[in-house]
């Protein structure tokens, strides 16, 4: 069987502007063999999850820096359940306090980095828990 | 039921999954495919081609909501290069064609090189197929930003639109050979910068002095302000132009033809060494062919002719 390459959508959904944060991340999955999905900025969670099904990614990575990591996130994983895409991991990071976490992991994110995190350690969190799908 | 019943079911991602089958090369995509072909053949395959930067995907995003607004399906397939040294890439087109992610009526498919040279991935004629066979009218294919010899994509698009900028000077000379041959349609874009009308100018003389014969399509120079949807309405009308042209010239006959021929030849190419290297190679003959050659016991030349009438019973008849 031939071997998969990850595909993983990097985005921006809401309305911060501050996409740096996104861009390195993105740079370090292209480093790291993953081909990423740039979508850029002031992504609607509709846009997010259509993108994510017809690009065929096995993760999506959502950056926010604005403080509605609360709505956007558990929006996100709500619209791939919906589209029956909710194999599809989606993964936060970004400015985004402790206590809010354990809502969002409950939500059905499956990690939130907070800043920090340096990208090995995204990458290497990667590794380990997403897998291209078969 | 096979990916290709549920795409011909309507289903999105059965579409998503084997479009990666196909650039992940799985064998199975082949059966997908075969199922899907009589479905092909309806789409209308526009390609964008130019330098980077030069606007491409700004443009095919007026594009795509101009062929929107006439109520047609609009898949698009866009192409970023692959990193030659770590395989992974940032496929970042989608950016100025998000606000399309959400409409039903258009499919948008990222794609990268894979080390393919040429302007496409290997996987795109088989991607614009599936498209075509979801009942996609119109496909977009926009190329990695090229330089002077990536014309894979006239092989591939019915029209094709070479995209420049004002500002590359002196460069327009060069880009000239490979890339000014294939344009059905020329557009300046960034038509607001200086110079636009002196590249303009430029591109029309160059096309001026190519050799035509009456009944000739003769390629035009468009401006356009893609960011601003300027230009767009005209461009829109003079890729109609070369369609109907395309369809009354016999032109768009010949086309299904020379691709029908490329596209059986290229697959049995493909076959055909697969089956006899993949023979050798399991067998050990392939390590005794290279030990060989390698101590001049035996030629390349005769080394084929063995293997090729070993595996297909007869020698080689080279016409």
């Amino acid at each position: 069987m031939t071997e998969r390459t990850l595909r993983i959508l990097v985005g921006k959904p809401g309305l911060d502007g501050h996409d740096r944060g996104a861009k390195v991340v993105a740079r370090a999955f292209r480093d790291a063999g993953f081909e990423v999905i740039y979508t850029g900025l002031h992504q609607t969670p509709e846009q997010i999850a259509s993108s994510a099904i017809q690009e065929d990614v096995d993760a999506v990575g959502l950056s926010i820096l604005s403080g509605a990591h609360n709505s956007l996130l558990p929006r996100v994983c709500q619209l791939l359940k919906e589209k029956g895409a909710d194999d599809i991991i989606v993964f936060g990071g970004g400015v985004i306090p402790e206590d809010d976490i354990p809502g969002l992991k409950g939500a059905g994110v499956s990690e939130v980095f907070t800043p920090g995190t340096s990208t090995e350690d995204i990458v290497k969190w990667v590794r380990e828990n997403v897998a291209p799908r078969a | 039921m096979s990916l290709a019943s549920r795409i011909l079911d309507g289903e999105l991602r059965a579409a998503a999954r084997l479009m990666r089958n196909l650039d992940d090369g799985f064998r199975s995509a082949v059966d997908d495919m075969k199922e899907l072909y009589s479905h092909t053949g309806r789409a209308f395959i526009l390609g964008i081609t130019g330098p980077p930067g030069a606007g491409k995907s700004t443009l095919v995003d007026q594009l795509t909501a101009a062929y929107r607004e006439q109520g047609k399906r609009v898949g698009v397939v866009a192409i970023d290069p692959t990193s030659p040294f770590t395989g992974g890439a940032i496929l970042g087109d989608r950016i100025r064609m998000n606000r399309h992610a959400d409409d039903p009526g258009v499919f948008i498919r990222s794609l990268a090189t894979r080390g393919h040279m040429g302007g496409l991935s290997r996987s795109t004629a088989d991607v614009v197929n599936v498209m075509d066979a979801m009942g996609m009218e119109v496909v977009i294919i926009e190329t990695v930003g090229v330089g002077q010899d990536e014309i894979d994509i006239v092989r591939l698009a019915h029209t094709t639109v070479v995209v420049s900028v004002p500002g590359l000077g002196d460069d327009i000379q060069a880009i000239k050979a490979g890339v000014l041959e294939i344009g059905d349609v020329f557009v300046v874009n960034k038509a607001d910068r200086d110079g636009a009308d002196r590249t303009a100018r430029e591109l029309a003389a160059m096309l001026e002095m190519k050799k035509t014969v009456p009944g000739d399509w003769l390629p035009k120079v468009m401006m356009t302000e893609a960011s601003r949807n300027r230009g767009i309405a005209e461009l829109v009308d003079e890729i109609a132009l070369h369609r109907s042209w395309l369809a009354d010239s016999g032109t768009l006959e010949r086309i299904r033809q020379e691709r029908s021929v490329r596209h059986f030849e290229e697959l049995l190419r493909e076959r055909l060494f697969a089956e006899v290297f993949g023979h050798i190679r399991v067998n050990g003959r392939y390590r005794e062919i290279v030990e060989a050659m390698a101590s001049r016991r035996t030629d390349p030349y005769s080394a084929v002719d063995a293997v090729i009438s070993e595996r297909l019973g007869t020698p080689c008849q080279e016409s």
